[in-house]
């Protein structure tokens, strides 16, 4: 090779094929979701992850093996793998079910505990997990610090047997539901020359003296976001997660598995799926079919790069800038998709439309999109990891 | 082949291309063409009985990923993936050295005035690499008919890479082996010329993109590299997934049809065509930008990935060609069959 020949690394690992043994469980999710579905039980909606809260359904989930299934069977989950769960997290969002409460615990609260937890935080919140009845949400912003997440403030003072918490977190999902969560927070003063020195995890019980939440409506008025404000909160030494000062390295992993799902590609699919609904049947011409096939094509790429993830995650890999690339790619996607389907039939969006009709699919989508390149890292903040995969920075 | 020797075969085809590495002709690499015989390269999916390598549909989307990365000046897909297969699926035995393929409806064929094979006369449009391979491959409805191009007349024509793609004009031309082939290959045809032409495309955006990025670190501007600005950082990680993207849908479907076959793989073809189709133009765009004027010149290395991502594009179907198909499957498929169309589980 010329010394003017350059080489890019892999973005993505190469594509993985489903093993066998997941056909059956794929059948069987499906089984189950057209029961629910006949039965009346829920609507397909988009975006369900953030906003398809439904404990009866979680827990159904959890009756069938479906949640927590790469736990270990000693903590209460299935051992089985992450391309297992991967096929299980698709089903689910491809059919527009309703799976938030237990979306942020099943998804990277697990796999946190088994990578940092102690025997006894396992033991104590694994077993619920898997059951669909412990609930967590994500303690990682505040009101000035986003993107820039070492500048968080909420601070632990080391007390006799624990931690003392001051400080608010904020854009917390779910909070007003969940059972606890993992705060990022300072438990040494910050060290301009280290940034992410001196950051810690603590798991806190959101039902604990000192714990404020308060709703931080939508821009719909729908309540989903919290702010969690703690005033002197104790936190005690057992419920330290990992190691004091290696909070940053920690938040880290978690992000690999919060950003790497296909939640971040399938937002709104169900939208694509009412399109079909009213288009099916019609004669369609050949500027709108090659529309409709432009969003399938991508569909189709999208899911190749997201199943690679899930194979890396399989082979126990932390893959964080894979999935910088699928999640930027993924999400900018699901606002496509909304432009697209908007596009190529003429109903406008309802919010008052019926549950699960395309108006009404279509009005949650526009609502929701802004969110898409938002939460779990902006995808501003994903290319720069993606540039230094590049080599770049 | 295992994932493990897929990654060797890479690393080989990226040194056999990256050393042929040549800004100066646009022609045919001779030299270049002696190693991928001697490499095994050349003939790589051909049956071992029939003098290829016997190596799976994945194994060649590792090599033609780095000919398209590399640029380079050899008609790979035609050869190996399309005349070698279409010869030996029509019982002709494989001739050496370079080869071409081609479909052609309005041919002339008549039964030889001296016996065996056939008369043939007609115009074979836009044959890629036509001057330079001594013999053609022809799908003419069933029939195929392997044409002596020395017999041939040569309109020069070029693509936007300035690759060739010649008129060959037949004029009662006496074509010796003729046979019929089974009705399937006239489905598979265009959809192994289009994987072909999409794993190249897949390469080439990769080269692009790792120019734009090299570049990036080494221009100077405002006191710092290039790289350093925010806006150039933001470009590139956008051509960079663009490449990513290529690349999972392009292995994805040489995987299918490792699986399944080229006619059960149509749908996963023609997604990773289109979409291999609209990465080439985003990473076009983006990395010229990055290059600035300098890229845009004939004394810059860039345009021999760029042309070819604009000129491969539009190869062996657009995204439009490709998109439509894809429209018409998921109307077919409907609501209900949407999602077990994308997932390939019914």
């Amino acid at each position: 090779m010329t010394d003017t020949m350059a080489t890019l690394p892999d973005l993505v690992p190469p594509p993985v094929e489903l093993p066998e043994r997941v056909a059956a469980l794929r059948s069987e999710v499906r089984a189950f979701l057209a029961e629910e579905r006949a039965a009346g039980a829920w609507r397909p909606r988009a975006d369900t992850w953030l906003s398809g809260w439904d404990e009866r359904f979680t827990k159904e989930l959890a009756r069938r093996g479906w949640l927590g299934m790469t736990i270990p069977t000693e903590y209460g989950g299935h051992g089985r793998g992450a391309l297992d769960r991967y096929v299980v997290t698709e089903e689910l969002l491809a059919a527009g079910a309703p799976v938030a409460a237990h979306w942020v615990a099943d998804r990277q609260i697990g796999p946190s505990l088994m990578r940092f937890g102690t025997e006894e935080q396992r033991q104590r919140f694994l077993p619920g997990i898997a059951a669909g009845e412990v609930y967590f949400g994500i303690g990682m912003s505040e009101p000035d610090s986003g993107s820039d997440l070492a500048s968080v403030r909420s601070k632990a003072d080391r007390v006799d047997g624990g931690w003392e918490l001051t400080g608010t977190k904020v854009w917390t999902s779910g909070a007003h539901h969940a059972h606890a969560f993992f705060a990022l927070v300072r438990t040494s003063p910050k060290d301009d020359t280290n940034r992410h020195a001196g950051l810690s995890q603590l798991i806190v019980d959101l039902k604990a003296p000192g714990v404020t939440i308060r709703p931080i409506p939508l821009l719909t008025g729908a309540h989903h976001f919290n702010e969690v404000v703690f005033d002197k909160v104790f936190i005690p030494d057992s419920m330290v997660l990992g190691e004091i000062g290696q909070g940053w390295h920690q938040v880290t992993s978690e992000l690999a598995f919060e950003r790497s799902g296909p939640e971040r590609y399938l937002s709104t699919f169900p939208l694509v799926v009412a399109l079909l609904g009213e288009i099916a049947g019609h004669d369609l011409d050949a500027g709108r079919r090659r529309d409709l096939g432009g969003l399938v094509s991508r569909y189709w790429t999208l899911r190749r790069m997201s199943l690679a993830i899930a194979g890396a995650l399989e082979a126990g890999k932390a893959p964080e800038l894979a999935a910088a690339v699928v999640k930027d790619l993924g999400t900018r996607f699901e606002n496509e998709v909304i432009d697209a389907a908007r596009l190529l039939v003429s109903i406008p969006p309802d919010p008052g439309g019926e549950q699960g009709g395309f108006a009404r699919l279509l009005a949650d989508a526009v609502l929701h999109a802004p969110g898409f390149t938002l939460r779990g890292g902006t995808n501003e903040i994903l290319r720069g990891i993606v540039a230094r995969g590049l080599g770049l920075r | 082949m295992s994932a493990e020797s897929n990654t060797e075969l890479r690393e080989m085809a990226e040194s056999v291309f990256g050393d042929a590495w040549d800004s100066s002709t646009d022609a045919f690499d001779a030299k270049l063409w002696e190693s991928v015989e001697q490499t095994g390269l050349a003939r790589l999916t051909l049956p071992e009985e029939a003098g290829g390598s016997g190596g799976t549909v994945s194994d060649a989307a590792a090599v033609l990923t780095a000919a398209g990365q590399f640029a380079a000046r050899v008609p790979l897909v035609e050869t190996d993936l399309l005349a070698a297969w279409l010869l030996h699926a029509a019982g002709i035995e494989v001739p050496s050295g370079p080869l071409s393929a081609t479909v052609a409806g309005n041919l002339t064929i008549q039964p030889a005035a001296g016996g065996a094979g056939a008369d043939v006369s007609g115009t074979l449009r836009r044959v890629p690499w036509g001057r330079a391979v001594g013999a053609v491959a022809v799908l003419a409805g069933e029939q195929v008919l392997l044409v002596d191009t020395t017999g041939a007349g040569v309109e020069e024509g070029v693509n936007l890479a300035e690759e060739p793609r010649d008129d060959l004009v037949l004029n009662e031309l006496t074509v010796r082996h003729v046979a019929v082939v089974p009705s399937v290959a006239v489905v598979e045809f265009p959809l192994r010329a289009a994987l072909g032409r999409a794993l190249l495309l897949a390469g080439a955006a990769r080269g692009a993109v790792a120019m734009a990025v090299r570049y990036a670190t080494e221009r100077v501007q405002f006191g710092r590299p290039i790289a350093k600005l925010q806006a150039i950082q933001q470009s590139l990680a956008l051509a960079g997934a663009e490449v990513a993207a290529a690349a999972a849908a392009t292995a994805a479907a040489a995987r299918e049809v490792d699986r399944r076959g080229f006619a059960e793989a149509s749908f996963a073809i023609a997604a990773a065509k289109a979409r291999a189709g609209e990465a080439a133009g985003q990473v076009a765009r983006i990395t010229h930008q990055v290059h600035g004027a300098i890229g845009f010149t004939r004394e810059h290395d860039l345009r021999l990935v760029t042309t070819r991502l604009w000129a491969w594009r539009d190869e062996d179907g657009s995204e439009a060609y490709w998109n439509d198909r894809v429209g018409a499957r998921a109307l077919e498929a409907g609501a209900d069959g949407l999602w077990p169309l994308l997932t390939g589980t019914p």
